[in-house]
């Protein structure tokens, strides 16, 4: 069992593979790492040049070790060296620097894997920290690559990650499992940024509406979490939901780049094998302890993703979930969800007194979703003037160009 | 989050005289705050781009005329009250960093070393996830 699944025939996914292994190898040999992980990131870039050119290597974890390794103890001397100059009376051998074995246990590479992630997304880093780190360190994406994914020039892509070693360094972090008391938060931890990773996939600056790249990140990094952790409801719960909407991305935009909502998509451009894959996950993960917000969301998706239509959508149920999960992770936009689900049961007029009882909370007025959910509801109930009303309140506050798009035409639509 | 910071100068609100008006010593304490405040937020991770644009005076007004050809209108532009001086592009946690950062900026120093206190308008880029419809 890998854990990270490796297609042989794709360098570049059995490095990113190794990556983690490597820098917990390292780590663990060290006892740093943050300089093991900087080493680790250099020796992925030669591997990048040399592996294509030269031919893979016999045995490919065991360069990159011997490869990083020699980087490290080359920065421990310059370190060391700086040191000397500054203070000539201090001449001790580095400690913890040897040579490095041949190869090492596989079962402590993917285990260093799980630790990495629990480390990358430790809660006292912002999640975009946690996310950038993660995709460095654990998923072996380069700072170039992953600054270009977030359109910041690498300099502050590279910044943002070095910072956040310096925090977990501070947090006094090491590279261990959290105990058991810690373990719940923890895990929370790395589901909520694998979570806000994926959906950073479906952001867009500009003319491009997804970032599938990113999105993916997200899905291979929680499949090699639930390879690890398989009997954990939650995390099972959120590959599948991953998994279940991503099915839908090629419906979601129109051939122009256009924004298509879940109702006006054509169904038959969902990729059928990720969502039989999410349901069977879903499934599966369901009956396995307390219900958490994952697994209510995904078994959601679930039912949206296998319906041939939007009324042959069971309803009833969807409501049924959001009133879970409004109870295990109450929030203004799971109600406005809730809304949605009791205006296709009940009727338009059930869904906006829902919605009224919220539109004098100040945190939803000043964003969009509050005025895209009405605008909706009250287009189905034929208040078309306060549709427009709505959807133009919504174009205005949205931070997604694509939407606004979206939004603005609908406005416009309902005028005429 | 990604926010743009526009620096405006408005000559209507402006309290100090304009920059060629300034000492040596000023004007070099004011770029010297740019150049710093620049290279702190490159390192906290949070620099996008900054730009400086030239003055308003060279400043040409372009719009198409018939059959798309250009119509220029050479600057400078005696009504010129307000012009835009330059622009950071900022990748922030939240709005209220972005609005922090203004602040900071807006504490340029201008003659005798006081701040300027110039405004700046603070503005979201349109880089958010659209919501799942």
């Amino acid at each position: 069992m890998d854990a990270v699944p490796v297609d042989a025939n794709r360098p570049d996914d059995l490095l990113r593979t190794l990556a983690p292994q490597v820098v917990g190898v390292l780590t663990r040999r060290f006892g740093d790492f943050d300089t093991a992980e900087d080493a680790v990131q250099e020796a992925l870039l030669a591997a990048a040049v040399q592996w294509p050119r030269d031919g893979l290597p016999d045995n490919p974890r065991g360069w990159l070790i011997q490869v990083a390794s020699r980087r490290m103890i080359e920065q421990v001397r310059g370190e060391r060296a700086r040191r000397d100059r500054e203070d000539l009376a201090a001449r001790r051998e580095p400690a913890g620097v040897v040579a490095p074995a041949a190869d090492v246990d596989d079962a402590q590479g993917r285990d260093d894997t799980l630790l990495l992630l629990f480390l990358c997304c430790h809660p006292a880093l912002t999640p975009p920290s946690a996310i950038a780190l993660t995709l460095r360190s654990v998923a072996g994406l380069t700072t170039g690559e992953i600054a270009g994914a977030f359109l910041v020039p690498e300099a502050t892509m590279g910044q943002r990650i070095s910072r956040a070693k310096q925090k977990i360094k501070a947090a006094g972090s090491t590279f261990s499992m959290p105990d058991a008391d810690a373990w719940p938060e923890r895990l929370a931890s790395v589901l909520h940024v694998l979570y806000l990773l994926f959906n950073e996939g479906y952001a867009a600056s500009g003319a491009e509406l997804q970032r599938v790249e990113l999105a993916q990140e997200a899905i291979r990094l929680t499949r090699a979490l639930h390879a690890q952790l398989p009997d954990d409801g939650e995390v099972g719960g959120l590959l599948a939901l991953m998994l279940l909407v991503h099915a839908r991305s090629a419906a979601r935009t129109g051939p122009d780049g256009a924004l298509v909502p879940l109702a006006e998509q054509d169904r038959s451009l969902w990729d059928g094998e990720a969502v039989a894959e999410g349901v069977a996950l879903i499934t599966e993960a369901m009956p396995k302890g307390p219900v958490g917000p994952y697994r209510v969301q995904a078994a959601i998706a679930a039912l949206h993703d296998e319906a041939r239509t939007v009324e042959e959508t069971d309803w009833p149920q969807i409501l049924a979930l959001y009133d879970v999960l409004e109870r295990v992770a109450p929030s203004p936009v799971v109600t406005l969800n809730r809304a949605v689900a009791a205006a296709m049961v009940h009727g338009p007029e059930a869904g906006l007194a829902i919605v009224d009882a919220l539109a004098a909370d100040p945190l939803l007025t000043r964003g969009h979703r509050l005025y895209v959910t009405r605008a909706h509801l009250r287009e189905r109930a034929g208040d078309r003037v306060g549709a427009a009303e709505d959807f133009r309140a919504a174009a205005a506050r949205t931070a997604s160009l694509p939407e606004r798009h979206y939004l603005t035409i609908k406005a416009a639509g309902l005028n005429a | 989050m990604k926010y743009m910071l526009l620096m405006q100068f408005s000559s209507a609100t402006a309290d100090f005289p304009g920059i060629t008006e300034w000492t040596p010593d000023e004007i070099k304490a004011h770029i010297a705050f740019m150049g710093r405040t620049n290279k702190t937020l490159a390192a906290d991770g949070e620099l996008v781009d900054a730009q400086g644009l030239a003055m308003p005076d060279t400043a040409k007004v372009v719009r198409a005329g018939t059959d798309g050809a250009a119509v220029v209108t050479e600057g400078p532009f005696a009504e010129t009250k307000e012009f835009l001086a330059g622009w950071w592009i900022v990748d922030v946690e939240d709005e209220a960093r972005a609005v922090e950062l203004a602040a900071y900026i807006s504490t340029a120093p201008g003659p005798g070393g006081a701040p300027l206190n110039m405004p700046l308008e603070v503005r979201q880029v349109m880089s958010g996830p659209p919501a799942d419809l």
